[in-house]
This record gives C-alpha cells, structure tokens and sequence, in this order.
C-alpha cells in the first residue's frame, strides 16, 4: 500500500508538494514544542530587539519575545482559528448546500440569496465591524467564530453547484423512485460522490479563515496578547521594523506564512485534481 | 427590455446598499451595548480641547439614537443620515467630517485598485490564453510555476518580501506613504514621479500575485474552449492562427473570467487594504486601520459603507456590460 | 474529365492511449471523381468522422496520421506545409460540420463568419462587395439576407446547419466533405437540408463526401457509398448495387437491418457488438460476428478487390 501511496504522488506533484510543506511545519511545531520554552513567547523573556545567534535562532522582539518560541507557539494558534472557522463553514454550509439543492423551491432561493449577496460584501470589512463592536478584544476562539460566520458563504455555493449537478444523475432518480427517503438519499447517494469535492473545499475553506484571521490581526483587531502570526506582522508594523532594520522580526513570521499558504494551495490543487479525473491527463 | 433588465440589477444595487447600512447599523449592536456612544461617552469624560466639539457631537448623537429613543426611530433617522452621505464627524479627527475623511482618501485606493486589477486581468488573462495556445513560444512555459506559487500567497506578504528587496537592501523604492514626507500634492511632474514612485511597490505587490490567477483561470478556460466544435470548423474554414486564438477561442474564454472577475472583487479590495496598511499608502485601508486604533466608529462605519456600496455599483455596471460581451444573455433574462 | 479529383491511398490514423494504440482509420484507399456523391457509411465509432478529419489534416494530438497519402488533383497534401494546408481548406476542400449546434462561435454575427474566410484567404474585398457576396451565399442555401446580422443562438437547427453550408461554398471548393450534417435534425428539415446541398453541390460542380449513417439518406443521395467498418473500408460500390447485391456480409446485415414501409416482421440486427479499435480481431475484422466466417477470416486480413464494378474487401465475396 505504501509503494501505491508513493506511486500515486509522484502522478501527483502538487499534493506531494502540500503534504510535504504542512508536516514539514508540523515538524516544526511539535519538535519545537519539545526543545524550546513557550513562556518564552511572552514579552520580556528575553533581552529586546536581538539579531538572530544560538542563543535565539529567530531573534528577538522590541517588547523581549523569543521568536523563535513566538513561532512555535503561534503557528498552532493561527492554524487552529483556520481550522475551527474552516470546519464550522464548511459544516454550516454543506448542511445549507444540501437543504437548498435537494429541496429546492423557496429554501433554496432564501439560501442562494443570502450567499450571493454575502459574497458580493467583502468580507473582511464584515469582519471588522463585528470584531471592532465586541466588547474587548477577542480570544483566539472568538476570533474563530468571528471568521466563521462568513466562513459558511463560499463553500455553500459551491456545494450547491455540485449537488445540483449530481441530483439529477441517474442513480439519484432510482434510488427516489425506489423510495428512499430524501435524508438517506444524501447520506448514502450524494454525500460519497462528493467527498473529493468537499475535501478541497474544506482545505480551501481553512485558507480563506486563516487569511481572513491573519488580515484582522495585521490590523490590530486580533487577540491581543496572543503570540498569533498575524499579531507578530501587526507589532512589525507598529513598530516600523522594517525601516529600523529589523529584518528578522518580520521574516520569520512571513516564511511561517509562506509556507502555510503555499502549503494548503498544493494540497488544494492535489486534491482537485483526485476530485477531478478529466483534469488529471490535460495539458 | 433592455429596460427591464437594468433596472432589475439596479434594485439589486439598492438592495446591496440598504444592506451595507443596516450592517453598520446592527451588527455593533448585537452585543448589547451600542459602542459608539460608549466611545463618545469615553471621549468626553477625558476632556481635551476638542471638548467643545464632543460634547456637541455626543448631544447630537443622543438626540439621534439615545437610549430612550425606540430602536425602528434610531433605525430610520441612521438610514436618514446615510441617504444625505452624512456620516458624521470623525470622533478623532474632530472637526473634520467622515465624508471629508473618505473624499480625499479614496481617489488614491481607486487609482492603486483600478489600475492593478485592470492591469492584472489583462495580463494574466492574456498570458493563460497564451499558455494554453499550443502555438505558443515554449519558454512561457516557465513562467508558469511562479505565477502558480505567487499566487497563492496574500497581497501583502509579498508587499513586506518587496520592501525589503527593493526598498531595503537595494534603496531602489521608497517604503512608505504615499509621496515623500514634506512634499506637497500639486499638479506637476515632480509630484506625479513622486506618487508613482511611491506607489509601485504597492502596485507590484498585487499585480504579481494577481496575474497568477487570473492567467491560471483563463488558462483552463481556453482549454475548454479550443474543444469545442466551433473551434475546430474555425480552423477547417482555413483561417490564420491568430484569427483563431483570439476570435474564436479568446474571445469565448474571457466570458467567464469577467464573471470571476466580478466575483473577485471583494476579496481583491480586503488584500488591497491590508497592502494599504502596510505601505502606509493614503487610501482607506490606512483610513479604515487608524480608524480602528482611534476606535473611531463614524470613519469605521463611513469606510465600510462606502466600500460596500462601491463594490455594489461596480458589480453592477459589470452586470450591465456582460450581455454586450455575450450575445447569448438577451437583457431580457434576469 | 476522368481523372479523379480526391484521391486517398493507405490512410492510417491513430490515436495514441496509454492503454494501447487505437486504429481509427486502418488502410483505407478510394478515389473521388469531380463533380460525383460519395457516401461514406459506418456505425458510431467505425472511423468515419476521423477520416474525414484527416483528409484535411485537422487531426490533434494524441492522433496522428500514421501512414498513407491525400492527392488533391496532383497536390500531395501531406507534402504541403502549414500555410499550404491552411489555404487549401475552404478553397480546395470544404467541411460542412457535424451537430451544426455548436459548430458557429456563439459570440461572433453569422455574416462575420462567413466573412473572416474571405481575409484569411487573401481576399481583400470592400464593405459592399462583401455584404453583396454574403447575401448571396445565403440566398443559394435559402436563407434571408438579414441572418447576416444574426447571432447563431438566434437560429434554428436547420437554419444554422444551412449557414454551414453558405461558408462551406463561399470560396467554391472543388471538394465538400459534410460531416454528418443531419444528424440533429428532425426529418422535414433533413429533407432541406440536403436539397439544399445537392443544390449548391450541382450548382458548383463539386465533388461531395457524406459521412453518416443513415442508409436511407444514402440512398436518396449519393452516387457510389464506401461502407467502413472497424476503421476498414469493407466495401464500395454504385449505390444501386450496394443495395440491390450488397456483397460483403457486414453490408448484407446493414441492408437486411434496415425497417421496410411494406414488410412486417422482427426487426433484424447483427449480433454482437463493434470491436474496440484498440484490439481488433485478428484477420477481418468482422469476423466475430460473421456466420460464414472460416478459418482464412481469422487469419488473414482481406484486401479490396474489384468485382464486377464494386470493390468488396471479403475472402468470400
């Protein structure tokens, strides 16, 4: 099984390619997790503004951060706000795809409407309003929710599309002709067929959250005291560290992002193309 | 008919931007509290020189939507101020008015967003066609792979990757504002090399992680296309190649680019904010990013209205220009 | 006048499959006289439409024409370099497309497509001169000078087929290969339709190709039929003869298949199934099916051999 898993991704770069860039950081985080203090990540645990040496491989931060700890620390905090508000929209939103396609009729038009124009408003001003109007600032788990009430938008028409596509296929018509009830119907006839589809939406789902967390924290309305990436490039920011010199302070955060964005693009097109066949001998 | 189908998108428009009000009006109210009055409560209880002008705007904002005041009232007189582009006054920027705030704000983000995403999409989508042309030169199938990986990344990462290599290590650009401090807006050349000295990077920063997105899409478009049958017949009627790439096979490629185009327009404007931000560019992304450290709701509030509802009125008149571009949607459908 | 205007020897087409080669035209050979009606009939799959692809070498990637030569008059096709063969489509050999459904670009006028032939073909014509010239080429197919400014969604099947048609004559082809070009249309306006193609074939003096596989439509309308299957010419003939003494076993059971207005009666088929072209039987390919197959058809492939004015690729013809 395993020369099949190896065989297949060498048919299939691009997915190799993800899945190499996500562990590689999983690596990362887990072995740094295990050599490196967290509580270094807090400010003033280490003298300010340190170019990196041994003693502090990423360097350190104006307010005394180990980076390098900030790093660690902080990737599984973005990566957790993508993937909560991932799920939760990609959940919400093949429950809604599935009512409206399967259903059709006024559900559907209240469902499509609502997403269509939800998409037509850029989302991260929608997130903006909502985070500058709670009280205080927010968790790393509120940020979360935050990112996935408009998460649930995209996937839902895009689930829509291919279940209204395949609803009209022929085992559908036989397997309602021969009674089976519209739930098990989804369950057992659409759900499987689509399972691909959902996989490479639910990746890209997670880029969109962390994208959308990452924009609200540059912008200073992300979990204050959390050592998240998005929180780093907004105390960059803040403190001009570009134009004081300070490369490393920003470099390690961006590579960090680098990697998770490239990451879950390789997977999504490796995915695409196993949810996909006909793109997969193309040009 | 024609008619009929304008003004059926034109409700749509309307309907986008009653939406866009009633956000700024409920969502900061869902939490309980109403948190503009909380700042301006803030904001006079500290005192200052701009007292005056708080205490008078904390009267006026009482008079409007205080608490003894129904929520339907509140509701009606905020939509009453919104129809007269009247969003108050900036709270930290006292006495100037959001309006004020946004007017000398926006050319400049119009400027930087019209000209990368028109550029973007041109170049990308020509490049895709291209690149799925079998004629075409093989080394463009190079440039393939870092479009692909550029454009996976946000706007602004690469704006911070270009800062430091271009403004950075080599002083080629310069790495903030909007034109150089000290210098004053005028109509001349100087001024105008100044601004767009200033503003290539952020033009560079979303321009080169565009393109590789629209040329990827239009890519798969045109590989579609050149299927199809009248691709073929085009080519047994005899004609020149170029003829076939961009009146048969282009042509019918680009249609539904505009459409993704129009639907990308959103996001394109929250990445640009974000390039905004960190430029330091005088556009409403730094507008809308002081305005949060200043907890400045009226300019949070006047940003994301009018941001709204230009989005709203460009998909409109995208919507009106795409049966023009497809003879197959008669105005006549929705 | 008896020298033949289209002349295919030994055309091979394959397309290459990971799973194995596939023959899409294996051998084939016919001579096309000026001015004559030649049918080319076969099932779905037997190749037909390749062949006719070839002839004007529009065929891509992963096919390609393996072996064999097109004679147009005393030009070898295959000698002809891109520009050549380019030039040589519409002028010396015209398609008139299958499935007219999609064969217009649904964003360009009709009169523009008839047109944009004209200056790809060097034919620098002023704005009158060419609205005067499209008029007319949809006069000779029968339809009104205003579907000139017409888009192809705003046609009919019929129409549209028939625009085809007004392009494929525009620069006086000596050949028209028509690719199928009923097959979508119900039968009143298949009936126009190829009243309207003898018409403008007649009119031109050109040499027509029609593929498809409707006998009853060949019958009414060519002169001579090639029967092809499995990517084979089996067998060609006068089309009185064909019908009347068919001669191959596979051409019997397509004549016996064929529902009579007078007779009643099942319905008769040839059983089994078309081979893939990936792995054709050994020897004739027909042999499978065939209930006078004998141990030469398995082994060794038929060649065409003249009989009594027909040519019949059968060891037992």
């Amino acid at each position: 099984m395993m020369r099949g898993v190896v065989r297949y991704l060498r048919r299939n770069p691009s997915l190799a390619l993800g899945t190499v860039l996500l562990a590689a950081l999983a690596l990362f985080v887990v072995i740094g997790g295990m050599l490196v203090d967290i509580e270094d990540a807090r400010p003033l645990s280490a003298p300010t503004l340190r170019a990196p040496s041994w003693e502090y491989p990423f360097g350190t931060d104006r307010q005394g951060r180990d980076l390098l700890a900030v790093m660690i620390a902080g990737t599984p905090l973005t990566l957790r706000i993508g993937f909560i508000a991932g799920f939760l929209g990609v959940g919400i939103g093949t429950v809604l795809a599935f009512i409206a396609a399967y259903y059709r009729g006024l559900l559907d038009t209240v469902i499509r409407g609502i997403a269509d124009i939800g998409l037509t408003v850029p989302g991260l001003l929608v997130l903006i309003i909502i985070a500058v109007s709670l009280k205080g600032t927010l968790t790393v788990n509120q940020m979360a929710i935050v990112v996935a009430s408009l998460a649930w938008l995209y996937p839902t028409r895009t689930i829509r599309a291919q279940v209204l596509s395949l609803r009209e296929r022929g085992y559908v018509e036989v397997a309602r002709l021969s009674g089976m009830s519209g739930p098990a119907i989804i369950f057992f006839e659409l759900m499987p067929n689509l399972l691909p589809y959902l996989a490479a939406t639910l990746v890209n789902a997670v880029s969109a959250a962390i994208l959308a967390s990452i924009g609200l924290e540059v912008l200073g309305l992300g979990p204050i005291d959390a050592p998240t990436l998005g929180m780093t490039l907004y105390w960059v920011n803040f403190n001009a560290a570009m134009i004081n010199g300070w490369w490393w302070w920003w470099l390690a955060p961006t590579v960090i992002i680098l990697m998770v964005f490239l990451g879950l693009f390789f997977l999504t097109v490796g995915l695409d193309e196993i949810a996909n066949p006909r793109l997969r001998s193309a040009a | 008919m024609q008619a009929a189908y304008i003004a059926r998108r034109f409700g749509v428009f309307l309907l986008i931007v009653w939406l866009a009000a009633s956000l700024n009006f409920f969502l900061p109210r869902l939490s309980g509290q109403d948190p503009v009055r909380t700042k301006l409560l803030q904001q006079a209880a500290l005192g200052g020189y701009v007292q005056g002008g708080i205490d008078e705007m904390t009267k006026e904002y009482e008079r409007r939507f205080g608490l003894d005041k129904p929520l339907w009232r509140q509701y009606l007189s905020y939509l009453d101020g919104v129809a007269h582009l009247d969003f108050n006054y900036s709270i930290a920027n006292y006495p100037r008015r959001v309006s004020e705030l946004i007017a000398d704000a926006l050319p400049w983000t119009l400027a930087l967003l019209g000209t990368t995403t028109l550029l973007s999409f041109a170049i990308g989508s020509f490049l895709g066609a291209l690149l799925a042309w079998p004629g075409a030169p093989r080394w463009m199938r190079w440039l393939m792979p870092p479009l692909w990986a550029l454009h996976a990344i946000p706007f602004f990462l690469l704006g911070l990757i270009l800062t430091y290599l271009l403004a950075f290590q080599i002083p080629l650009l310069p790495i903030f504002g909007g034109y150089s401090a000290g210098a004053f807006p005028a109509l001349s050349w100087r001024f105008a090399t100044d601004v767009l000295q200033h503003a290539l990077l952020p033009a560079l920063s979303i321009i080169l992680v565009a393109t590789g997105g629209w040329a990827l899409g239009m890519r798969g478009m045109m590989v579609t296309t050149m299927g199809e049958d009248y691709v073929t017949f085009a080519e047994a009627k005899g004609l020149k190649a170029p003829t076939v790439f961009l009146r048969y096979c282009l042509r019918n490629a680009i249609l539904p680019q505009v459409t993704a185009l129009a639907l990308a327009l959103g996001q394109i404007l929250s990445g640009a904010v974000l390039v905004e931000v960190i430029f330091g560019y005088p556009g409403i992304g730094t507008l809308l990013f002081q305005a949060i450290r200043e907890n400045d709701h009226f300019v949070i509030q006047g940003v994301v209205f009018t941001v709204i509802v230009a989005l709203g009125f460009t998909t409109f008149v995208l919507d009106v220009i795409y049966p023009w571009l497809d003879p197959r949607i008669s105005y006549r459908r929705a | 006048m008896s020298e033949p205007v289209l002349r295919v020897e030994g055309l091979r087409v394959a397309f290459d499959h990971p799973l194995g080669k596939v023959r899409a035209v294996d051998d084939v050979s016919f001579a096309l006289m000026p001015g004559e009606r030649f049918g080319l009939a076969g099932e779905s799959g037997s190749g037909k439409s390749t062949l006719a692809l070839s002839i004007l070498r529009l065929i891509k990637p992963p096919g390609h024409i393996e072996a064999g030569a097109v004679w147009l008059d005393d030009a070898r096709i295959a000698d002809l370099d891109d520009d050549g063969i380019r030039r040589l489509r519409l002028a010396g050999i015209a398609l008139v497309p299958q499935g007219s459904m999609n064969s217009l670009n649904p964003v360009l006028r009709i009169g523009r497509q008839i047109a944009d032939a004209f200056a790809d073909h060097g034919l620098r014509l002023g704005h009158r001169e060419e609205q005067r010239r499209i008029a007319a080429l949809l006069a000779a197919v029968g339809l009104p000078p205003t579907i000139a400014r017409m888009y192809p969604h705003e046609l009919s099947g019929g129409m549209k087929q028939r625009a085809c048609i007004a392009i494929a004559i525009s620069l006086r082809p000596k050949v028209i290969i028509a690719d199928e070009p009923t097959s979508a249309l119900d039968v009143v306006v298949q009936r126009q339709v190829m009243a309207t193609l003898a018409r403008v074939q007649q009119e031109l003096g050109a040499a027509v190709i029609l593929v498809g596989h409707d006998m009853g439509l060949m019958a009414q309308f060519v002169d001579r039929l090639g029967i092809m299957y499995a990517g084979r010419l089996v067998e060609v003939a006068p089309i009185a003869d064909i019908i009347a003494r068919p001669r191959h076993p596979y051409t019997r059971a397509l004549i016996a298949a064929l529902p009579s207005l007078e007779a009643r009666g099942m319905l008769a088929g040839i059983p089994g199934l078309a081979p893939s072209l990936r792995e054709l039987p050994s020897g004739c390919a027909f042999h499978p099916r065939c209930d006078l197959a004998t141990d030469r058809c398995r082994a060794e492939r038929p060649v065409l051999r003249d009989i009594a004015g027909s040519q019949v690729g059968c060891h037992l013809a």
